[in-house]
């Protein structure tokens, strides 16, 4: 019987070099691992056999049933091979343009915020908005800039008809507006918005921009923490080695107030034209909150402090990318708008 | 504020470079917008810190030269032949200066005429071209005469743009030979002065920031002024009548009789040139010289005119506001209305000056004044604010310094320090002490202190002596008790205020004198705040990345608009209009209520560019409420809205899609489906509506919950032609984000992956072709129920053989359970219940295949 195993096997496997494909490989397996092969037939007799004789047999029958099979597996991937590599070459040109693919974007002035916006979130600073329409009172009385006073001449307003109501000029409005909700809570705010000044528009000046501010009121805020708050910011913004540096200024809302510069991203530091060969960008305004603003929203100067700062994202995106004419921004050609 | 480095050096010691001593008042917050450098070198350096412009003289080429005659010309009667020795030899320099023609023909000069002299092969500006064009003295035969170096003017060494003549120094200039840049070489610093830095619009007020920068001391001018009494013939000072005390806190006068009006000096016209005014007279000149050096501006009248309008009288001054259509003719030669709040200084006749800002043009100063009297007096800034703007005097050198605050402890130095330099330069004498008139003197302000406001508020400790020599330097008067200073405020100061303002404005003194540069970063150490999502903005901008995904390009237009334009819209305006009382044009002269007409704009301004568009917008408009409260003024409110507008091509130029169709209603429609399955919005439909600004039967209202908060569809054809977009159909939403945003789910529930096979059916049914798709298939996911996995309509087809009025839709039917492999029967026994119900409710009929 065993002998019998034997000499199948080794003509299964003859047969088998000799299937050419796939189907041929299906009638050899049928005819040698099959319900009616030899081997099968043994296998299911195994039973009549003397109880002496049956592991022996049992276990050489298993065994050439496992060869058969992994020779024919074998077979079957040296067929599946020989089939692929007979795939005809392409004929294609590879260089051709592919489909179009139509992607939406997000205007440069939303990537900008965002950017900003997702920094500060990890610096602790929430997003806080107030509206674009203003009172005067918001604007500037209670940032510490009364009527008639000199420092209004900084801002050029739009007013509405009706008296008391302006286009803000500045998101600072926002400032007394979140300190008067979360007083006496510490504030770790940035208030992003729509501003607007009365201007001629040109290639330099708009009459409506972005303005992101941030606003920092605590028990324990300093001019130390201001620099140090603003320079990881600009570092995260421009690049990890962007130095910083800090000149005095005024604004009426801060005091201390300083104007913010950074290392020139275009030329490393070595001048160029767009830093005006000085090495160095003006990014931000910023300052310690004016004690006459930290009553304004509800905080006792003598027992809190507060920094505040103000960037223009449009002038920063027009700083990365070498956008010369900030009327791009809302002139909304769409052969400007894809390059972003 | 242009200050010349040797007026600065004047009161302070200055031993570091220009550009050293630049970079330091601009990190002080004086900052140094420009410096012209004034035949000095400029700095050789890689980074400019500021603009730097100027020309070099060099020390071979520019001497300072004695012109010992003044020949005629042979053959020019405009041009002389000067005599001249530039210390080494004598030159023969050919000149046409009109200065030199008075010294013509008179031989030997008793003593020489000292100019500024260019040799052979100088560079400098050429004086006959406009503008500063650099250009070498060659030599050359001019009617006959040889000529190869010159004598200059301003304009030539770039001093000023005055070409008139040659430059004529003063008698004491220095000998021949002297090279021009040590003895006028200058630096000119154009300082950028704050609202919060008025007292330094003055060479003073520079010289002192100067001083606390650098440790040197300020070495201010004398202000006392020499009166020889002779009390038989002095003439009577005016009577001083301030009818409002407020307006005008103080009124000085000073009279200088018997002066002789003439040219100034050269060093006084050399210094007002460069600090950017033109020299008049020595009496004018004076006045401008001191307003620049103080910071106060003067007024000087031809005192014998007030005598004359006072009929002979001592004349009597009185500083009040305007009569009832009061007039003035200002010394520019404008005839100006007098509004009713402007001070005025009059006499008893009438208005002699607009108070601090401009004077009338009778009493002034003419070459035939004898006796100057000298006006120096303090002003509201408020109210000097509010008549210059009423007047557009904005350009006033008084008018700026008035309006940002001029203390008035400086007008009596002023005055006296004024009146000595008119006596020096005009002769004449001073015969009378300085009236004064000071009715409600300022009260001196002093400021509290405690050193432990420096460590709080700025996160350093400064040593005491620091601080105190820092204000001292600025001339606060400190006194150190314990740990608290009180800091008595100098008398040229309005800017400090009193407790913790004072406190707020001494610490940024003391900062940007210590230096921003030396105080350290650190990370805030304060405790965090409680933390507020912002769901609003987060839902936004959900929003936004929904859109995009979908191939929308974001586009951010003006928020300011007009009615006309939004009229194009064909919307009926539902409300009023925040409009601006001093617009930049008229497009732009009211907040948009129409985001949707903002959107068409930008559509139209692109469409002439793009083959197609598909923008979307998302922002607010603005609507006015109607009532005030509590004596505010009504704010409007801001909705958020969403707006996508397509047209044009549904696909780009491209050699694998030959056939380019144009976007239609339901280009717009999948768009709005999948934005609402992106946002897991339930409980929305659609509604066949009408809109003014669509096209009928192809405008739909999106519902949700059964209310709209929006319309879309194709545009109206009244509408695209209003934004010239006639090309293509356009296809608009405009949606209520205020209603969708706050409603848009946090999270949703989600089923698990099908583990049995599905079995898929088509079915097509003939209907009404006024039923609804959506009512067909919101019928057939009903009455399938939960094994009705998937509904997809796949065709709409009308033929003649359906019939009129009839239409056929042909479904996908995707049948599926979660419990077991469904049987082919399961499924038909679905289908028919199916095919019946839509039968008995809508009377569809099963199309045959
Ligand atoms: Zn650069």
């Amino acid at each position: 019987m065993l002998e019998l195993l034997h000499k199948n096997k080794q003509q299964a496997l003859s047969e088998l070099q000799r299937a050419a494909d796939s189907t041929a490989l299906k009638e050899w397996r049928s005819r040698h691992l099959g319900k009616e092969s030899a081997l099968m037939q043994a296998l299911g007799s195994l039973g009549s056999l003397p109880a002496a004789e049956r592991p022996d047999i049992g276990r050489r029958a298993n065994e050439i049933r496992r060869s058969l099979k992994a020779a024919c597996q074998q077979r079957a991937d040296e067929l599946r091979r020989a089939e692929l590599d007979a795939t005809p070459a392409a004929v294609l040109d590879v260089t051709l343009p592919g489909r179009p693919v139509q992607r939406g974007r997000l205007h440069i002035a939303t990537q900008t915020l965002r950017r900003i916006y997702a920094i500060w979130a990890e610096m602790g600073f929430q997003v806080y908005r107030s509206p674009d329409v203003e009172t005067d009172e918001y604007n500037f009385e209670l940032l510490n800039i009364p009527a008639h006073h000199p420092a209004r001449d900084m801002w050029d307003t739009f007013h509405a008809d009706t008296p008391g109501v302006i286009l803000r000029t500045h998101t600072s409005p926002g400032q007394i507006h979140a300190m008067r909700e979360y007083c006496p809570e510490p504030i770790r705010v940035i208030l992003p918005g729509m501003c607007y000044r009365y201007e001629q528009i040109t290639a330099r000046s708009e009459i409506q921009f972005n303005q992101v501010e941030g606003l920092a009121v605590g028990k324990n805020i300093r001019f130390t923490d201001l620099k140090g708050t603003l320079s990881d910011f600009a570092r995260r913004m421009f690049g990890a080695s962007t130095g910083t540096r800090f000149r005095a200024s005024h604004f009426p809302f801060t005091e201390p107030s300083a104007e913010m510069d950074i290392e020139c991203f275009l030329c490393s530091g070595d001048g160029c034209s767009v830093c005006k060969h000085t090495g160095w960008l003006e990014i931000l305004g910023c300052g310690m909150v004016h004690p006459t603003v930290l009553q304004n929203g509800g905080y006792d100067p003598r027992e809190f402090t507060g920094f505040a700062f103000g960037m223009g994202p449009e002038r920063i995106a027009m700083l990365k990318y070498g956008i010369e004419d900030i009327r791009y921004f809302w002139g909304n050609d769409l052969r400007f708008l894809e390059q972003f | 504020m242009k200050v010349p480095l040797s007026w600065l050096k004047e009161y302070v010691e200055i031993a570091r470079p220009p550009h050293e001593l630049a970079h330091l008042l601009t990190f002080a917050g004086l900052e140094v917008e420009a410096m012209e450098y004034i035949g000095l070198p400029q700095p050789q350096q890689e980074r400019q810190q500021t603009k730097i412009t100027g020309l070099a003289w060099d020390r071979e080429h520019f001497v300072v030269a004695d012109i010992t005659a003044v020949e005629p010309h042979p053959n020019a009667d405009r041009l002389v032949l000067a005599q001249l020795n530039d210390g080494e030899r004598v030159h023969t320099v050919l000149t046409g200066a009109p200065n030199l023609f008075p010294f013509k023909g008179s031989g030997t000069l008793p003593a020489p005429v000292k100019v500024a002299y260019a040799r052979e092969g100088a560079r400098l500006y050429d004086g006959h071209k406009p503008g500063r064009e650099v250009t070498r003295i060659k030599r050359a035969k001019i009617r006959g005469v040889e000529s190869y170096s010159m004598a200059c003017s301003e304009k030539e060494l770039g001093i000023s743009d005055e070409h008139e003549g040659v430059i004529i120094f003063d008698p004491d200039a220095p000998p021949a030979g002297t090279p021009l840049a040590d003895y006028i070489g200058d630096v000119v610093f154009d300082i950028a002065i704050t609202p919060n830095m008025a007292r330094n619009a003055s060479v003073i007020g520079v010289a002192r920031e100067v001083a606390a920068l650098t440790g040197a001391s300020l070495r201010p001018p004398s202000w006392k002024m020499k009166v020889k009494s002779s009390k038989s013939s002095a003439l009577p000072l005016p009577n001083i009548d301030i009818h409002e005390p407020k307006l005008n806190p103080r009124f000085t006068t000073t009279l200088i009789e018997n002066v002789t009006i003439a040219p100034s000096p050269y060093w006084l016209q050399r210094r007002l040139r460069l600090a950017g005014m033109r020299p008049i007279n020595n009496i004018v000149d004076v006045t401008n010289y001191v307003m620049l050096e103080t910071g106060q501006p003067l007024h000087a009248f031809d005192y014998d005119v007030l005598c004359r309008r006072a009929s002979g009288k001592t004349p009597t001054i009185i500083t009040r506001l305007p009569e009832p259509a009061e007039k003035l003719t200002t010394l520019d030669g404008v005839g100006r209305a007098l509004d009713g709040f402007t001070i005025l200084v009059a006499d008893t006749v009438g208005v002699l000056s607009i108070g601090g800002i401009m004077g009338g043009g009778e009493s002034e100063v003419s070459p035939t004044t004898t006796n100057v009297l000298l006006e120096v007096a303090s002003w509201d800034l408020i109210n000097i604010r509010r008549s210059v703007h009423a007047q557009q005097l904005q350009s006033s050198q008084a008018g700026y310094r008035f309006s940002r605050g001029v203390h008035p402890a400086i007008a009596p130095r002023a005055n006296r320090r004024a009146a000595e330099l008119m006596r020096e330069l005009g002769g004449g004498r001073i015969a009378r002490e300085l009236a004064d008139e000071y009715p409600r003197p300022f009260p001196p302000v002093v400021v509290e202190l405690p050193l432990a406001e420096i460590d709080r508020n700025l996160g350093i400790t400064i040593p005491p002596d620091e601080v105190v020599r820092i204000l001292t330097a600025l001339e606060f008067r400190v006194e150190k008790e314990g740990a608290v200073l009180h800091v008595t405020v100098p008398e040229h100061r309005l800017d400090i205020g009193v407790g913790a303002v004072g406190i707020a404005d001494l610490l940024e003194e003391i900062a940007r004198i210590y230096g921003f540069e030396r105080i350290p970063e650190t990370q805030i150490s304060d405790t965090t705040p409680p933390q507020h999502s912002n769901l609003a903005l987060e839902t936004e901008e959900r929003m936004r990345d929904v859109l995009v995904n979908l191939g929308l390009q974001e586009v951010i237009t003006y928020r300011l608009s007009s009615p006309e334009l939004e009229q194009r819209t064909l919307a009926t305006a539902t409300g009023d209009y925040v409009t601006l009382s001093n617009p930049v044009a008229p497009e732009r002269a009211a907040m948009r209520r129409s985001l949707l007409a903002s959107v068409l704009e930008c559509a139209e301004s692109n469409a002439r560019y793009q083959q197609r568009l598909a923008l979307f917008e998302i922002g607010p408009v603005y609507l006015p409420k109607s009532a005030s409260t509590d004596e505010q003024p009504a704010l409007p409110r801001e909705p958020r809205r969403l707006v996508v507008v397509l047209s044009g091509s549904r696909s780009a130029l491209s050699w694998t899609d030959r056939e380019r169709s144009p976007v239609d209603y339901f280009d717009l429609k999948g768009l709005v489906d999948t934005l609402i399955d992106a946002v897991h919005l339930d409980d929305v439909s659609v509604q066949p509506s009408e809109h003014p600004s669509f096209r009928p039967g192809a405008t739909a209202a999106l519902l949700l919950a059964g209310s709209p908060v929006g319309f879309f569809g194709e545009l109206h054809p009244h509408v695209s032609a209003a934004f010239a977009l006639t090309e293509y159909p356009v296809l608009a939403a405009d949606f209520d984000l205020e209603a969708l945003l706050p409603i848009l789910p946090d999270h949703h529930s989600t089923k698990p992956v099908p583990r049995f096979p599905a079995i898929v059916e088509d079915i097509a049914l003939i209907v009404d072709e006024t039923t609804p798709a959506s009512e067909v298939t919101e019928l057939i996911a009903q009455t399938g129920g939960e094994r009705l996995a998937q509904v997809q309509l796949f065709d709409v087809f009308r033929g003649a053989q359906l019939g009129a009025g009839k239409k056929s839709l042909a479904y996908r039917l995707t049948f599926q359970s979660d419990e077991k492999t469904l049987m082919d029967k399961d499924a038909a026994r679905l289908r028919n219940k199916i095919v019946k119900r839509l039968k008995r409710d809508i009377d569809a009929e099963l199309r045959s295949a």
